[in-house]
């Protein structure tokens, strides 16, 4: 690849942190452009200040002073030359206003418009676009509900359980289960607040609780005009609504399921408009074979190294090039599915101690390689992981030809990753590669917290 | 004879009050039994309540409202 002077992006500003500004500066050094990482005083000494062309800082240790200050970060960019910027996942990553400030500035936002992030990011009017494509979705409210009362007639319809959520929301927050009438009289109101608090916004909808159903999604990309599908990914290994444990593909989900949401998934990112990566999340029922809806990201996922594993597609090269402005020239018959990847999220957590963060210095590293072998991470030997951010320090992630073999293998390889210093979620992974129903497939949302209370 | 205090169970943020908008848990000179939380430690994005392990007066907070702690930091001194 090269940098020719017709592309607007000659100097990227990677507005985040952790393994994805990592990940973020080796895809800018692939295509020759120049990285700039935003650092808080807490990651001064981190692998990605020290992999990156410069760096920047952009305020205090907490998120609030520094990595979700969009007045700062937008300064610091500006300041630094750069043409692009690059949210990453989690902090101003679905910000519609960080977009449109990004791009008031006269930088490139690598991602959808403000108001694509804005529109699509209301999980209401996402369930409404995904109708329109012909996509399902789980039984519930048709839009949001005011007030307990408005909630009766839907109940009536679809019965208990049901989720309570918030049209805002994100990371499981405002998310509530009620079994009855009483519990739902009882529970909405604390949603709604819990919504308000976290988003700004009250909003609620209900929807049928499917307590036994898979975590599938989708992968797109799009140009703004043209949209394509990378195939699905499985994430029903959650701890606490947190995926730990992603595959590609989803095994469990018939071709001709998996045909029909693929199609329907690239529909709804054309009939948006959609421009950059994105996921379309749904819930995948084994007994019904039926599938639902659920929401769409509009960013790069933790977990897209295994489709990036199974398609040979780089998803983060693919957003700056459309952020460039370059027509898509992927080609949804060129892309096809090969072998099997399983991505292990390693956060900085005690297994063994209510996953109780470990937050400290590494004193030890030891990085498996190998064919269809890949560690994505924010770790050097030595380096220390701060307490003010999420717990996820790396992203083993192994490929083989098919899911029985990369099984074998992730085994292997988990015992040759060697992490010293803190407490990690790898002892997690090692039991999990040699549990029957994991090997079996047999998994489900609610798999792992009823696996862990055992 | 050493002085009592509380010591932060982890490395984090400490904050003072429940949230933003509702007031301090315990205020110098209020009085506390076991098991009284005294603060919040935020740690990688998650809430540990700081629990008093002796009763006492809470004699005077050594740590401000959002300041940095690290594992067995003293929070909190006790008075009798």
């Amino acid at each position: 690849m090269t940098n020719e002077d017709d592309m607007p992006i000659r100097s990227l500003f990677i507005a985040n942190r952790g393994e994805i500004a990592v990940r973020i500066i080796r895809a800018a050094r692939d295509m020759e452009i120049r990285s700039i990482q935003a650092y808080s005083e807490a990651d001064a000494d981190s692998l990605a200040v020290r992999s990156a062309d410069a760096s920047v800082l952009i305020g205090k240790a907490p998120a609030s002073a520094s990595y979700l200050n969009i007045e700062s970060i937008v300064s610091a960019a500006l300041r630094s030359g750069a043409d692009a910027v690059h949210p990453g996942y989690g902090f101003l990553a679905e910000n519609g206003d960080f977009a449109d400030a990004v791009e008031s500035a006269g930088l490139i936002f690598i991602g959808p418009k403000g108001s694509t992030i804005r529109h699509l990011g209301d999980k209401v009017v996402a369930r409404t676009v995904a109708e329109e494509v012909g996509l399902p979705t789980v039984p519930g409210s048709q839009g949001r509900i005011e007030n307990a009362d408005a909630a009766k007639p839907v109940l009536k319809e679809i019965g208990f359980p049901v989720l309570i959520k918030a049209a805002a929301g994100g990371g499981g927050r405002g998310i509530r289960i009620a079994s009855n009438q009483d519990e739902f009289e009882n529970f909405a109101p604390q949603a709604s607040a819990e919504a308000r608090a976290a988003f700004g916004d009250g909003g609620i909808y209900v929807e049928t609780y499917l307590r036994r159903a898979r975590h599938v999604e989708v992968q797109i990309v799009g140009d703004g005009t043209k949209a394509v599908h990378l195939f699905d990914r499985e994430c029903s290994l959650q701890r606490r609504r947190q995926k730990i444990w992603e595959e590609a593909p989803a095994e469990a989900v018939p071709d001709s399921i998996r045909d029909h949401l693929c199609r329907s998934a690239r529909d709804f990112a054309q009939s948006v408009g959609y421009r950059g990566v994105g996921t379309l999340e749904f819930l995948y029922d084994s007994d019904t074979q039926k599938c639902y809806f659920l929401e769409m990201n509009t960013r790069i996922q933790v977990e897209h190294p295994v489709t990036e594993c199974v398609t040979g597609v780089d998803l983060v090269c693919e957003s700056i090039k459309i952020a460039n402005g370059e027509p898509l020239n992927l080609q949804q018959d060129e892309i096809a599915l090969r072998g099997h990847a399983i991505e292990c999220r390693i956060n900085a957590e005690d297994p063994t101690n209510g996953f109780m963060p470990d937050p400290g210095t590494v004193t030890e590293l030891t990085i498996p390689d190998g064919p269809g072998i890949r560690f994505d991470s924010m770790l050097y030997p030595g380096c220390t992981i701060p307490p003010f951010y999420d717990s996820l320090i790396g992203k083993l992630i192994v490929w083989d030809q098919s899911r029985s073999a990369t099984l074998k293998k992730l085994k292997d390889i988990l015992g040759e990753l060697k992490i010293g210093g803190i407490k990690t979620t790898k002892p997690l992974h090692q039991a999990l590669v040699e549990d029957e129903d994991i090997i079996a497939g047999n998994m489900h949302t609610g798999f792992l917290d009823e696996w862990l209370d055992l | 004879m050493p002085r009592q205090q509380i010591v932060s169970p982890l490395p984090g943020t400490f904050y003072r009050r429940p949230s933003p908008d509702q007031p301090p848990y315990k205020e110098e000179g209020d009085s506390v039994e076991v098991g009284d939380t005294v603060g919040l430690v935020e740690v990688m994005k998650l809430f540990y309540e700081v629990k008093s392990d002796q009763s006492g007066t809470i004699g005077k907070y050594l740590v401000g409202n959002e300041d940095t702690v690290t594992a067995g930091q003293p929070l909190v001194d006790l008075g009798e």
